[in-house]
């Protein structure tokens, strides 16, 4: 068990980092370089495990679960820590005090673009939604750019991409983001359009960048990783049980099961997906490796990706904070956009892909 | 000395507000800790994301959970401040 599991607790090399910032960027590439060696020898160790060590055959049912478990297991946990600490270190340098800055006088239009590309890259937990709100609205910045990033920055977040990665690849997970971009920036637009203005509470709070502050490398490396070590071990345990329900579906479930309830062929599929996925929230880091078994058993990708967003996109917790700020018709406009624009992606993607 | 901690009452505001008591214990400090979770006062200070930390009407830190070695050394500040 020692070999690539140990390595998945150690932490990415740039913690140690010193002062100078060429020996930042050779950390960095060193811990690239680890991270490409580690991963590619992750199939080998899981192998070598499930049916040398553990003297299980290949060819029977147990040692193949055995071996799919190990295997998705690690690599979902090596791919997890080293995305939530990459992005969460790109985005310690993005404020949202500098994305205030940066959309303060923007147009609508433009303003959107950028709204949805820096809800990217921007942290925010729902408990921060309020108080976000409010500060964007009040300094003048307008509603349907707000929303743009209200849309994207929880949408595109960092397990969504690194479980992705690690469940479906490099092209599914550009894909959802830029699925996930393309919605922010339509939802912010239509919301713009429809003069909502009054929807929102005014509280006449003059904007201030009092909490702005710098705060030096290291120290923001060891908060990257304080904040990498705690959302894994929230979303650890779902995302195992996830794996165990799909280690079970890709044994047990027969393939023309899931084909004819959720596959290409059924239009009802997508919308069906969206309305399941609408109450599931916490769990959204667990329902990657369902899916991706359902997939396997023929599932449409459309389909599996309008699941998802849904989960992560649509998060009753953040309505219910938002509700103290926005009245109830603007919030039913929002959920309404995001789940059309759920449903439509899904279709598009069952067409195209 | 007033503390004031930021946020809507989620695991990482609540994890601040811990911290922030041991530190006063630990210097031996007298200081009232407030947990504040109106959002009408957080965005006042123009905080527009939590947790965040505010000594003596000065917000120290937002949207993130600082080191215990920030924190005392805000609180010392805050302190000298204080008895000067």
């Amino acid at each position: 068990m020692s070999t690539s599991s140990d390595r998945v607790g150690t932490p990415p090399a740039a913690l140690k980092s010193p002062a100078r910032p060429w020996g930042r960027y050779a950390l960095v590439a060193a811990g690239a370089a680890a991270f490409v060696l580690v991963y590619r020898g992750l199939k080998p160790a899981a192998d070598w495990l499930t049916y040398d060590l553990m003297r299980l055959s290949e060819k029977t049912h147990l040692g193949s679960a055995v071996n799919f478990f190990l295997y998705d297991t690690v690599k979902i946990f090596l791919l997890l820590v080293t995305v939530i600490y990459g992005v969460t270190l790109i985005r310690q340098s993005f404020s949202p005090q500098r994305v205030r800055r940066a959309l303060g006088g923007k147009r609508e239009g433009i303003g959107n673009v950028m709204a949805a590309g820096l809800g990217v890259v921007t942290p925010f937990c729902s408990c921060s939604a309020c108080p976000l709100f409010i500060g964007f609205v009040e300094s003048g910045i307008p509603l349907g750019v707000t929303f743009s990033f209200l849309i994207s920055s929880p949408l595109v977040n960092e397990v969504a991409l690194g479980m992705l990665l690690a469940m479906f690849g490099l092209k599914v997970a550009a894909i959802y983001v830029t699925a996930g971009v393309i919605t922010a920036i339509i939802g912010g637009l239509v919301i713009g359009r429809l003069k909502l203005e009054n929807q929102v509470q005014r509280f006449g709070i003059a904007p201030s960048d009092q909490a702005e502050e710098r705060v030096p490398f290291q120290q923001r490396s060891r908060e990257a990783w304080a904040h990498t070590k705690g959302l894994i071990r929230k979303v650890g345990p779902w995302v195992v049980g996830g794996i165990a329900v799909g280690a079970a579906i890709h044994g047990y479930v027969p393939v023309d099961f899931v084909a004819r309830w959720a596959g290409k062929h059924n239009p009802w599929s997508v919308p069906i997906a969206v309305l399941i996925a609408l109450p599931l929230y916490s769990n959204a880091a667990g329902m990657i490796p369902i899916a991706q078994a359902l997939y396997a058993k023929g599932m449409a990708m459309g389909t599996v990706l309008a699941f998802f967003m849904a989960v992560v996109g649509l998060s009753t917790p953040e309505f219910i904070i938002l509700k103290q700020v926005i009245r109830p018709k603007l919030l039913a406009i929002f959920a309404g956009i995001l789940t059309v624009s759920f449903i439509l992606f899904g279709y598009l993607f069952n067409a195209i892909l | 000395m007033k503390i004031e901690v930021l946020g809507a009452g989620c695991a990482k505001c609540r994890a601040l507000e811990e911290q922030a008591k041991q530190a006063i214990a630990a210097l031996g400090v007298q200081a009232e800790v407030e947990h504040v979770t109106d959002f009408r006062r957080i965005a006042g200070y123009g905080i527009l994301s939590t947790p965040a930390l505010v000594i003596d009407g000065q917000v120290k830190c937002a949207g993130r959970i600082p080191s215990d070695k920030e924190l005392k050394s805000w609180i010392g500040a805050a302190t000298e401040v204080s008895a000067a």
